[in-house]
């Protein structure tokens, strides 16, 4: 075995280690330090390998690529968590089909049907992640609308992309080599056309499976360009990416019921709002006063409720992200904490816009990671819990996914918060969430309702709480 | 290394990344996106292959612009990923409450 393969062997192993360390919060900034470690190794080992280690373009090309990745990375905010993995996953992909075009285009010298094959796979799958890849983040940022986009005919146009891009793909292994120019260039402009058909399609709760779709695409895109380089390590790090995105992609899938499929052709939100056969619809000013605290200062009802609670779970929401309520909640709870109550967070596999991100959001706020639970670790808990206090979450806690067929979210788990004995929401409205569908939640008995900005009324209710612990 | 042994390597990297990968908790979810998006952006190493071996000058710099959105990618990657898992926080490191190991 010569040296090159004998240290790409060893970072091959550093980054497997270093996913392996990732499994554990205690370890993990020692596995992320490990795969960059073993990066910077590979980067090295490859520029000595090429012997190509004295060229300026590359030298000032990794410099370039260094400062804007490090000015994108220190300045994103967590909540922005998914666009910034989002808008990085299409650098790498667009990274990958740059490499695939390449060397279709004969740069490495002459290429067989083989790297016919390897080459123009690497261009379609790192083209569809570059243009998916942006229009994604586009929605995430909010500069493209987050509802799915679908115009007449758009699964046909689909299609036929797709089936255009087949018949390219298969011709470029046939074609004469002076031709192949051109056949790249087709096959790159399609793949990028149909990476976009297929995520403005995609509406703003289906996107963490759209991204740990793109991010699993991204790595095969690497691995594959791979081939087209004859670079092994390129190949076994690319394939373990692309592993890690297919696990993702299948868990988001379980947590919301949904095939992939379905995501993809944007049938999972409704349209318009219509009225849903099974679920009753909600108007505020028809909810009894007595379940509609108009704010945390007027009401002292649900205040008593949680002060006398022994246990209590609180569920964040993205509202609470988007209302910035993190920190207030934080407070919230560490006065429940002071007054010897058993709190505990309950995390939903979709709370956030993709995979685990209410964890980070908490860990921002300071909470400890061993007070998040996850669904199926806590849902048995609810029955005998207390008070259930809901921020910001509407569809991970809808029953109407249990009982509403034929609704967006039929079939999805939920944390079973309606199972309390008593719950109290702080949401900005009673508005239907992503899914469009009614929460029948609002209107039980057992519920309260304390509308307005999570960030106002979770404040309010801490101060309030703190006053009665302090005074009594 | 021709190219029934890189598919070779393929099928096994693909499968011991499913293995790691599978141990993850869900808490850790999207430091290990971000951490595996910095991964994916190891095309950086076949970026500067066909940089440095391209002879037409256009390609030589479309080369030089996959190196910086892979690096882009890496860089980026690798420091929001650190930054998240420092974030994370057992009870007793942040208030010093009573010890729960687990």
């Amino acid at each position: 075995m010569s040296w090159v393969n004998l240290f790409g062997l060893v970072f091959a192993l550093g980054t497997v280690w270093g996913i392996k360390l990732m499994s554990s919060p205690v370890t993990a900034v020692k596995g992320n330090l490990l795969g960059s470690v073993s990066m910077a190794g590979a980067i090295i080992l490859t520029l000595l390998a090429e012997n190509i280690l004295s060229l300026p373009l590359l030298w000032t090309a990794i410099a370039i690529g260094t400062l804007f990745g490090y000015s994108l990375a220190v300045k994103v905010a967590m909540i922005q968590m998914p666009q910034m993995v989002a808008l990085l996953n299409g650098f790498g992909g667009g990274s990958s089909a740059v490499v695939s075009l390449l060397a279709l285009l004969g740069v490495l010298g002459n290429i067989s049907i083989a790297d016919r094959f390897t080459s123009g796979l690497g261009l379609v799958i790192g083209s569809i992640t570059l243009s998916g890849s942006l229009i994604a983040a586009a929605k995430l940022h909010g500069k493209m609308n987050q509802r799915p986009i679908i115009f007449k005919g758009q699964s046909i146009w689909n299609n036929l992309t797709l089936l255009a891009i087949g018949l390219l793909f298969v011709s470029l292994l046939v074609i004469p080599s002076n031709a192949i120019t051109q056949g790249a260039f087709w096959i790159l402009a399609l793949a990028l056309a149909y990476g976009v058909l297929f995520t403005i399609r995609v509406g703003g709760a289906d996107m963490p499976i759209t991204i740990s779709l793109l991010n699993s695409f991204s790595g095969i895109a690497a691995s594959i360009s791979g081939f087209a380089v004859r670079n092994p390590l390129l190949v076994a790090i690319g394939a373990i990416v692309g592993a890690s995105g297919l696990i993702l992609t299948r868990l988001m899938c379980k947590a919301m019921n949904r095939g992939l499929s379905q995501v993809l052709a944007g049938r999972t939100v409704l349209m318009d709002k219509k009225a849903v056969p099974g679920v009753s619809s909600i108007d505020e000013n028809h909810l009894s006063l007595e379940r509609r605290a108009k704010g945390a200062g007027d009401q002292g009802a649900f205040l008593s409720q949680i002060k006398n609670a022994k246990s209590i779970i609180v569920i964040p929401g993205y509202g609470m992200a988007l209302a910035q309520a993190q920190h207030e909640v934080k407070k919230l709870v560490d006065i429940l904490k002071g007054m010897h109550k058993e709190v505990k967070f309950a995390i939903h596999p979709v709370a956030g816009r993709m995979p685990g991100h209410m964890n980070v959001l908490l860990a921002e706020a300071d909470v400890p990671y061993d007070e998040l639970f996850e669904m199926d670790d806590i849902n048995d808990e609810f029955r005998e819990t207390d008070v259930v206090i809901v921020v910001g979450a509407n569809d991970v806690i809808n029953p109407a996914a249990n009982t509403a067929e034929g609704t967006p979210i039929y079939g999805m788990p939920i944390l079973r918060a309606y199972e309390a004995k008593r719950v109290v929401i702080f949401n900005l409205d009673t508005k239907p969430g992503y899914a469009g569908v009614d929460n029948p939640l609002y209107s039980m008995d057992n519920a309260t309702l304390v509308l307005g900005d999570a960030a106002e009324t979770v404040l309010q209710a801490a101060n309030r709480l703190q006053d009665t612990a302090s005074s009594g | 290394m021709s190219i029934p042994i890189l598919f070779a390597l393929f099928a096994v990297a693909s499968i011991v990344g499913y293995k790691v990968i599978s141990d993850v908790p869900s808490l850790l979810h999207t430091p290990l996106m971000s951490g595996t998006n910095a991964l994916s952006g190891v095309t950086v190493l076949g970026a500067l292959t066909v940089a440095a071996l391209a002879k037409v000058t256009g390609y030589r710099l479309l080369g030089a612009v996959a190196v910086i959105l892979a690096m882009i990618n890496v860089v980026g990657g690798f420091l929001v990923t650190h930054r998240m898992l420092r974030m994370f926080k057992k009870g007793t490191e942040s208030e010093g409450r009573e010890n729960v190991m687990g």
